[in-house]
């Protein structure tokens, strides 16, 4: 069972998730060791004791700030698991460009350590008992991650047009 | 039926279609894609979107992708300066114009190169890799931030995918704003009222008397600040003052389609605010919505005063600044770096005498560039310093150190408190 390895508060910009000062590094292969470079959750991320598919808990207007997708890309590269109570607009189709998991769930409450479970249509806290509703992704978004991100969706438009599809 | 708001009528146009209805989706083809130093990581993407398909990458249209290189300029690292090597040669290979490199003819920050050179038209659909492409919505047009594998798909097919149809929030600005007090105070008072996420997935429309005598680059602060509410793109109609700067100042020959919202367009909210009643705003740390006024913190002692970016660049900034501090010292323990927001403006400055008088007050003027902003290159902070600073972020780290702290405010403001070494309003 996933569980919370860092919860945080509101307004967490791009310059928190990947300080400005690393953006020289552009790469989805290179840029996972800057994640919350300036948190001690960086530490943790770095030596491998966080497992795939663990989840980070914010409140409102995650990622809010710059359009720098590093901020999406690290995280995918530990294929992190984000639930917000909300997310700003270019941080949240980063992610579902990438394919990082973003979940809007506006009434979850969570610590760190809890053990939790996403659904298709709510997140339970196994360690609180507690059942919170998901609000369903930007409809606009939904057939992006469907293809498998939007290079793979890019891809298909393309063959498309050259008429190879 | 509701009429349509500026928005609408853009993305209508962008999709071949009488009308769209907010919240709708639709692919809109795009006028003018931009980039920076991160086109290197879209040339990455968009090559990645080939591999496989046995198809020669090709961009969908040349003429309406711009490159500027501005965010490391020049190069403070190897790994920038072969990334801009790599930009430069992908430029070459696909015949690419609009490129503006580290010269000091025809460089500067990526935002206001793209309003000088009339390349940001009203009515246009403009996507940016920069959260700051809504500043072009000051010259009318549809303007908003993407992230670089967002734009591969542009480079591909010259379309952007999946556009929800944004809700607008109007704002009304009536009055006149008060000697001392300027666009970037406006728009810190209402990023304040409106919050960091109050217009997240929402376009700000700026209405009223106050918009209307505002030139075009008090305008380009405003839609420039606009994303600091979250907002998808700020708008102001095209009118009179934006025909002047494209005719005259932009040099724009070609016919321009000067869209306007319906008088019976529906709004989201609408927010209505004095001018006159508004004092000088300071952004304190470490949230862009956590504004005051001035009075409320003046005396707060800083370490560094900055002037300049895409945000208060421009030549009126320089010059509002310069105005201050002519004939005066700085106070001891204050740096004050000045970044002209482009190279035409740097060279207007100088003729002008401007650039002497900051630098004889004991400012340091900088090449135009972003780097200063956002903690990338120079000007970074020592642990426990205080900036106060016209630039458009103040989150914690954002100057390069998460152990000190960034206050925002206007130039009047910045220059002021340069003198004093504290923060001062520049009323007093």
């Amino acid at each position: 069972m996933p569980q919370v390895v860092l919860k945080v508060g509101d307004d967490i910009s791009t310059d928190q998730i990947y300080p400005g000062r690393f953006m020289a590094t552009v790469l989805p292969s290179e840029t996972p060791q800057f994640a919350f470079a300036d948190f001690e959750f960086n530490e943790r991320l770095k030596s491998g004791q966080v497992p795939h598919g663990s989840i980070i808990v914010a409140n409102n207007n995650f990622g809010c700030g710059s359009s720098r997708e590093q901020a999406a890309s690290c995280l995918k590269g530990y294929e992190l698991t984000i639930i917000a109570k909300g997310f700003a607009r270019i941080f949240l189709q980063n992610s579902c460009n990438l394919g990082l998991r973003t979940i809007i769930c506006p009434t979850l409450e969570a610590s760190e350590g809890d053990e939790v479970e996403v659904g298709a249509t709510e997140v339970v806290n196994k360690t609180t008992g507690k059942s919170s509703p998901i609000t369903p992704l930007p409809k606009a978004r939904q057939a992006i991650i469907d293809a498998g991100g939007l290079i793979a969706y890019t891809r298909q438009r393309v063959l498309q047009k050259h008429g190879r599809a | 039926m509701a009429g349509m708001t500026i928005v609408q009528k853009i993305l209508a146009r962008a999709t071949g279609r009488p009308s769209v209805e907010v919240g709708e989706v639709v692919e809109p083809t795009v006028d003018l894609a931009m980039s920076h130093e991160n086109a290197a990581l879209v040339i990455n993407q968009f090559l990645d979107v080939f591999k496989g398909t046995g198809l020669e990458p090709k961009v969908w249209d040349p003429s309406r992708i711009a490159i500027i290189f501005d965010h490391r300029v020049p190069a403070e690292s190897s790994k920038t300066a072969t990334n801009q090597k790599k930009v430069r040669e992908f430029v070459g290979q696909h015949g690419i114009q609009r490129f503006h490199d580290i010269r000091g003819d025809e460089g500067g920050i990526c935002h206001q190169v793209l309003v000088e050179y009339g390349y940001s038209r009203p009515g246009m659909v403009i996507v940016g890799t920069d959260s700051h492409t809504t500043t072009h919505g000051a010259m009318g047009a549809f303007a908003f931030g993407i992230g670089a594998t967002e734009m591969a798909g542009v480079w591909s097919l010259g379309s952007v995918f999946n556009v929800e149809v944004p809700a607008t929030i109007k704002v009304v600005v009536n009055g006149t704003l008060p000697a001392g007090v300027l666009a970037k105070d406006l728009v810190l008072f209402i990023v304040g009222k409106l919050t960091a996420e109050g217009a997240n997935f929402k376009v700000i429309e700026f209405h009223g008397e106050a918009i209307r005598r505002m030139p075009v680059s008090g305008r380009l602060v405003l839609c420039n600040m606009s994303v600091e509410a979250g907002a998808t793109s700020g708008i102001v109609p095209c009118d009179e003052e934006t025909l002047r700067y494209l005719r005259d100042e932009a040099g724009v020959r070609e016919p321009i389609d000067a869209v306007a919202p319906d008088a019976d367009a529906a709004y989201d909210r609408v927010l209505e605010i004095d001018a006159s009643s508004l004092a000088p705003q300071v952004a304190c740390p470490h949230t862009v919505d956590n504004v005051k006024p001035v009075g409320d913190v003046a005396g707060t002692v800083v370490h560094q005063v900055v002037i300049g970016s895409c945000t208060n660049g421009r030549l009126d900034d320089l010059e509002v600044a310069a105005s201050i501090v002519k004939g005066r010292k700085l106070a001891r323990g204050v740096r004050m770096i000045v970044f002209p927001a482009s190279w035409r403006i740097y060279q207007a400055a100088l003729k002008r005498g401007v650039l002497t008088d900051l630098v004889e007050a004991g400012a340091v003027i900088m090449n135009p560039g972003c780097g200063c902003c956002l903690g990338i290159h120079q000007g970074a902070l020592g642990d426990g310093e205080v900036a106060l600073s016209t630039t458009n972020r103040n989150f914690k780290g954002r100057m390069g150190n998460p152990k000190s702290e960034v206050y925002l405010c206007s130039p009047a403001v910045a220059a002021a408190s340069a003198l004093t070494g504290v923060i001062t309003d520049p009323r007093s």
